[in-house]
This record gives structure tokens, C-alpha cells and sequence, in this order.
């Protein structure tokens, strides 16, 4: 008996220990984050460290690379190329997300009101948003075709015009004509997502501003902006972060052509890496985007949700 | 030890069975062919996407006619030549993916430690056919071995509207880069104004942008892989592109390898550079404008500058199989099998002349001669140089091409951006970058 007691006394202790185990909150709590955090670090950590590992190496496709420490930041820095696409993704950016944020935020203004057809509006609102980001360019593509733009053929037939316009041929008209493009795609994300903030709106506080007799831009000044200033917050860093990433648009439309005028970071960086072959420079200029992408997101989280503007305030 | 590989032995076995053949011991045999694929054996091929579609239909009926004489299944995929690079670089990079890529240019030349052996396949070609153009045997051969087969070359020529020609003044096509320019410059006044693309056209703008930079004798590295674009040579061929580029209809410098294809069925432009497509389009097209266009279409080979020689660029395709596949003795099976002068001959003439042969003796198929317009298309591996001329085919001069260096040069230098000189020294400084790895 006394052979048999020690063994099951052990059983009985470890069982217990288990099963105490998963009566702490704590310990059940950390088991049911492993699945989510094996997957942060499968899918984000993982991919991101070898980018920051594969830019500090002279890797090439197919081949082992050795660490070259910042030799490719430093070779980067003296690429008017790479310069030139850090400008043209700033611009692409700056101006795409605050036309996008100027129109979202009028659509939704304008969908949160009575609206005979409402559902359909909102329907064909999403309409940009459902479509492939590929099959959209490529309808773009069309559009600013040097020969047979829809747009310069309407604006001939009008006798607006006696020539078609370069569109995608001259470095300025491309960076616009993808601009608009980017606007067209992302407006309905932006102006969908600041609806769904509106109507978490109390009425009763426009109620009370009527009462207080409010002028309708008092009320959107006082009310709707500060009310919805975290929305925005979390809209604008997702529109700014997907805007800087952009890749399919710029790749259907110019291939960041016409002389690299609208090669964005991330277009450059496919480029350098996969039709050039140089793994470890298209993995250093996506890390160079990291820097922007973080500012992005600080002036998002930090500026716009300031406790004073949701109340209101001013700074 | 390291000078014993297998060429120097099959090059010793031949000779041996050579003089043996001389007093009738041994039959003579121009080539041999032993390879025992592996049984079961199944691969994934990915090739070009068809701008012809009997060119593929036949490729596809060829490789189904292997499978049932072989027993080796194929699954066959298409993609656009923009599309094969980066999922070929993928498949180098982890060692995955299809056993067999036909894509274009260098790429082989971007991962050839991860590539199978070919030489057996190329002497053998070789050997049969009696031997490969020197600009296919650079494309395919890496140090003493081969890492890729030459299929040939989506070739690129002059497509001119005779008629538009004629009224410019010329009875025949200018043979020289002078009469070109004349041309052109005639083609413009009378509104019937030549279209060459300039935007990142992987084939059309490197085709025509390479062409003349060595027409006038620049060059971007030298024998030593020293980067030389900067110089006189060059800035001529950006003066003379500026003044080609003053002829051209609006808009090219945005424009992809689709692009002068559309515009010269709709009637915009009368000169452009492409491959067959344009006239096999037209001809076969249901709409009476098209096929008039056709009829009134000729071809041209690029015309001959100061140095005297021709000096193309054409798109070369080529078979290169992984290491990773399972099938290597497959691979190379297939590639043999489709590169046999009766199946090449059968597909070149569904083509419609749309592939250049590699090997000149590939040049007797009669689709050459079936209609004059194609007969230009036939020597386009004769009149080409290799992409990574006057140096070496590797890392740099796919780097170099893809990232587009001697065609943004024009670009620049012919929309006026910048001056001849002051792209010239821009690209040189792009160049150096690669070529200093």
C-alpha cells in the first residue's frame, strides 16, 4: 500500500496544481491570448523583423545575403529615384486623404440625414469600396488613356477641347490623375465608417442645441466634430496608412511612370526588389516607410483625440 | 580537376566517336539523346501569356501530345512577361513553385545556383541543329554550363503603314538611322505620326531605347563591367532620340507594351516597334478597318546606325527548371521534347512567325517565306544583342533593365526634363549602384 500511496498522492498533487491552474483568472486569461499572440508573432513580428533584417543585408533573389549594416540607407540617401518617390508619396498621400476626408465626411453629413432611397445611396456609395483595387485601375487605366480617354473624348465632342490631354504622359498630370483615382477608392471607407460615428450621436444633444437656438454650423462645430473626433481619428490613420502603402493602384495604372514621377515607396521598393533582384535594398526602402507610417499614426492617436477638442476646446 | 566537367567530357566522347566513325565502327550520330525521366513524374510549367491565341493553343496541343507519349503529366499556366519575373523570383527565393518557367531575358541570371543543369539539353540542340546564334548561346550559358534554353524571341521590328510611307516621300524603308529620322519627321508633317512607347514597357520601350543607345555606340558597361554610359557616344544617341521624339504622337511616355498595339489598329499612328501581333490582329480581325490596316502594314529591321552594324534588342524568352522540382530528368524531357525542330516548326507556323528561332537552322520553316511581311521577324536573333551588352548577363544587368534605367535616360532627355548630358551622368550614377556589387 504504501508503494502504491506515494505515486497517487503525486497524481492527486499534480491534478490539483492543473486544475488549480485554470481556476486562476490570470493563468486562463494568458491560455486564451497564445492562439492570438502566435499569430501576431507568425504573421507580424516575424515578417517584420526579417524586413528589418533583410534591409540591413545586400541579399539578392535566391541568394544568402551578408549584413551590411546601413550600407543600403546609405546608398539610398544618394538616389534622387528613391527621393524622388519619398516626395511623390508624401504628395500622393497629403493631398488623397484630406480630399478624401473633405468628400467622406460631406457624404456621411448628407447620408445621416432623411434620405428618400437611403439604403440604395449607401449602397452605391460602397460601390468604389466593393470593386477590386486591380479591376478599378485598370478601368482608371482606360480613362486616362493617351488615345482613347473617355474624358478627352467627351470634353472634344463638347468643342471644349481640340486635343486629348496627357493624362498619365506628363509627370504632373500623372501624379494628379492617380491622386483622383485614390480618392475615388477610398472616399467610400472614409465617408461609411464616419456615418456609422454619426449615428452613435445622441439626438437629444442636437435637441438641446435648438433649444439653446444653435445655427446648423454651430451644431456641426460644437457637437458633431468634437463628438466624433475619435472616429475620425482611427478613419484618418487608417486612410493615411493604406494611402502611403499603396501599391496596386500605381502598379496598373503607370507602373510609376512617366520617369518614375508617380513611383510611390512602396511601387519603388517592388521594383528594387523583385524585377531588379536586390532583396535587401526593396527591403530597406519599405523600412524607411516605417518612420512616416509611425508619425502618421502618433499625429492620428495624439492630435485628434486630444480630450480638449472632444470637448470642444480649443488648444 | 575543376576544368573536368561534363561539356569537356561529352566534347571528348564525341571526338572519340567521331574517329570511330571514320573507318565505320560506330554509326555515325550527329546527336545523342539519353535521359531516363523520372516514372510518375508530374510538372507545373509556367509560361508567357499569348498575344496570339493559335500560338498557344498549338503550344498547349504539343504539350498534351508529350504527356500521352511520355506518361509525365503537365499542368500548363500562363502570365503576362511583367508577371512571370516576380513569381520566377519567388520561386527562386523559396524554393517553391513551378518546375519550369520560359520567361524572359537575364532572369535566369538572378538565381542560376537554384536553376538544373541544361547543357545536356543545349549540346544537344545544338549538335542537331548544328549549333545556336551567339547572342542565344549567351542568354542560356553561364560560365561552361547552361542554366536556360533560348526558345527564341517575341521578335520586335519596325511595323510601318506602306501607304503612310509612300506618301512621306519613301519607296522603300530607311535602311539607316538618317533616313529613319527623315521619316519620321515627314510621317509627323503629314499627320500620320509614329508612336514609340516610353513609359515602363518592359518590352517595347527597353526594345527600341537599347537599339539606339548602341546604334550611335554607347553602351552602358563595358567588356570589364565598368559603367561607361556617360559619354559622347550616349549623349548623341539622346540628341538624336530628341529629335525622333518631336515626331511622335502625344502621350507615349506613358505608354506600356499594349499601347502602340491599340493605337496602330485604330489608325493614330503609321511606325511603331512590335512583335507580329499587331498584323496577325489585324488580319484576323472580324472589323473591315482592321484588316484594311493589315493589308496596308509592312515590317522592317531597326535601322543601322554610325556604328555600322545592326544593333537590336529583342525579348528574348527562355526555359530555365528549379532545383527544387522533384522532376529535374522531366524538365528537361519537356524541354527537349518542345524544342525538337518537327514540334517547333509545327508551333512557329500556328505562331504565324510570332517567335524568332534560336537556331538558325529553324530558319528553313517555310512559315518565313509563306508571306514577305513575316520574313523580317525570322533573323531577329541574328541582329540582337544580349541586354548586358558589352559585359556580362547577371544580377547587374537585370537590375539595370528592370529597374528601367536606359529607357527613363530617354525619357528624360527626349520630353526635355533634363538635358542629353545631364541624363546621361543621372543614369550613370543609377548604373553604378548595380554594377558595384
Amino acid at each position: 500500500m504504501a508503494v502504491m500511496a506515494e505515486p497517487v498522492a503525486a497524481q492527486v498533487k499534480r491534478s490539483s496544481l492543473w486544475s488549480r491552474a485554470f481556476e486562476s483568472r490570470n493563468f486562463l486569461g494568458a491560455m486564451f491570448m497564445v492562439p492570438a499572440i502566435a499569430i501576431l508573432i507568425l504573421f507580424l513580428a516575424y515578417p517584420l523583423a526579417l524586413g528589418f533584417w533583410l534591409g540591413m543585408t545586400d541579399t539578392k533573389i535566391g541568394g544568402v545575403g551578408r549584413y551590411i549594416g546601413f550600407a543600403n540607407f546609405v546608398s539610398l540617401s544618394k538616389d534622387s529615384v528613391f527621393w524622388l518617390s519619398v516626395f511623390n508619396t508624401i504628395f500622393y498621400t497629403v493631398f488623397a486623404s484630406i480630399v478624401k476626408f473633405a468628400i467622406g465626411l460631406y457624404l456621411a453629413l448628407l447620408l445621416n440625414e432623411r434620405l428618400p432611397f437611403k439604403s440604395m445611396v449607401r449602397a452605391i456609395v460602397l460601390l468604389p469600396f466593393v470593386v477590386p483595387t486591380v479591376l478599378s485601375a485598370i478601368a482608371f487605366w482606360w480613362i486616362y488613356d493617351s488615345q482613347f480617354s473617355i474624358i478627352s473624348w467627351v470634353l472634344i465632342k463638347a468643342g471644349i477641347l481640340t486635343h486629348y490631354i496627357d493624362f498619365l504622359g506628363d509627370p504632373w498630370n500623372a501624379r494628379w490623375s492617380v491622386v483622383l483615382a485614390n480618392i475615388w477608392r477610398g472616399v467610400p471607407f472614409v465617408a461609411i465608417t464616419l456615418l456609422a460615428g454619426l449615428q452613435t450621436i445622441s439626438p437629444s444633444l442636437y435637441e438641446a442645441a435648438n433649444l439653446d437656438g444653435a445655427t446648423n454650423l454651430q451644431r456641426f462645430r460644437h457637437i458633431t466634430l468634437p463628438m466624433l473626433s475619435p472616429i475620425i481619428a482611427v478613419v484618418m490613420t487608417f486612410s493615411v496608412l493604406m494611402t502611403f502603402t499603396d501599391f496596386q493602384l500605381i502598379y496598373t495604372i503607370t507602373r510609376g511612370g512617366p520617369i518614375n514621377a508617380t513611383h510611390l515607396m512602396a511601387t519603388l521598393s517592388f521594383q528594387r526588389a523583385i524585377t531588379g533582384g536586390n532583396l535587401g535594398e526593396g527591403a530597406a526602402i519599405s523600412n524607411a516607410m516605417i518612420p512616416f507610417l509611425v508619425a502618421a499614426i502618433l499625429l492620428s492617436f495624439f492630435g485628434l483625440q486630444r480630450s480638449r477638442w472632444q470637448q470642444g476646446g480649443r488648444d | 580537376m575543376s576544368d573536368f566537367n561534363r561539356r569537356s567530357v561529352l566534347k571528348a566522347s564525341l571526338g572519340g566517336a567521331a574517329l570511330l566513325a571514320g573507318p565505320g565502327i560506330v554509326p555515325v550520330r550527329a546527336a545523342e539523346w539519353t535521359n531516363t525521366p523520372e516514372p510518375n513524374a508530374s510538372i507545373r510549367v509556367l509560361r508567357w501569356k499569348q498575344f496570339i491565341q493559335a500560338e498557344f493553343d498549338k503550344f498547349a496541343e504539343q504539350t498534351k501530345k508529350f504527356s500521352e507519349k511520355t506518361g509525365i503529366k503537365v499542368k500548363l499556366e500562363a502570365e503576362s512577361w511583367e508577371d512571370i519575373r516576380p513569381k520566377a523570383a519567388v520561386a527562386a527565393n523559396v524554393g517553391a513553385g513551378p518546375d519550369l518557367i520560359i520567361g524572359t531575358l537575364d532572369d535566369p541570371f538572378k538565381f542560376p545556383e537554384k536553376l538544373i543543369d541544361v547543357t545536356d539539353v543545349a549540346d544537344y540542340l545544338g549538335k542537331q541543329y548544328g549549333g545556336w546564334y551567339p547572342v542565344a548561346e549567351k542568354y542560356g550559358k553561364k560560365g561552361n554550363n547552361w542554366i536556360a534554353i533560348p526558345q527564341g524571341a517575341t521578335g520586335g521590328c519596325l511595323n510601318y503603314r506602306i501607304s503612310h510611307v509612300k506618301a512621306a516621300g519613301f519607296d522603300e524603308f530607311p535602311k539607316d538611322t538618317a533616313g529613319f529620322l527623315k521619316l519620321c519627321q515627314a510621317l509627323k508633317k503629314n499627320n500620320t505620326p509614329p508612336g514609340f512607347a516610353l513609359g515602363h514597357a518592359t518590352g517595347d520601350a527597353n526594345g527600341w531605347c537599347q537599339w539606339a543607345l548602341w546604334a550611335f555606340g554607347g553602351k552602358v558597361v563595358n567588356d570589364k563591367n565598368e559603367v561607361v554610359i556617360d559619354s559622347p557616344e550616349t549623349i548623341a544617341a539622346l540628341e538624336y532620340v530628341k529629335q525622333l521624339y518631336a515626331t511622335f504622337i502625344p502621350g507615349v511616355l506613358s505608354w506600356n507594351d499594349s499601347n502602340n498595339n491599340k493605337a496602330f489598329l485604330a489608325g493614330d499612328i503609321s511606325l511603331t516597334l512590335n512583335g507580329i501581333s499587331i498584323w496577325t490582329v489585324g488580319k484576323n480581325s472580324p472589323d473591315p478597318k482592321q484588316q484594311e490596316i493589315a493589308k496596308d502594314m509592312n515590317h522592317a529591321a531597326m535601322p543601322i546606325g554610325p556604328v555600322g552594324v545592326p544593333t537590336e534588342q529583342q525579348n528574348v524568352l527562355v526555359y530555365y527548371g528549379y532545383k527544387h522540382s522533384k522532376y529535374p530528368k522531366a524538365v528537361k524531357e519537356y524541354i527537349k521534347f518542345m524544342m525538337d525542330k518537327e514540334n517547333y516548326d509545327a508551333w512557329e507556323v500556328a505562331s504565324n512567325g510570332y517567335v524568332s528561332p534560336p537556331l538558325p537552322a529553324y530558319n528553313d520553316n517555310p512559315v518565313w517565306t509563306s508571306d514577305p511581311k513575316i520574313t523580317p521577324y525570322r533573323d531577329c536573333l541574328k541582329r540582337c544583342r544580349d541586354n548586358g551588352y558589352a559585359g556580362d548577363l547577371g544580377y547587374a544587368s537585370a537590375a539595370v533593365m528592370g529597374d528601367f534605367v536606359v529607357v527613363d535616360m530617354f525619357a528624360e532627355a527626349a520630353s526635355g526634363q533634363t538635358t542629353p548630358k545631364e541624363a546621361a551622368a543621372r543614369a550613370a550614377e543609377r548604373a553604378k549602384r548595380y554594377y558595384q556589387v
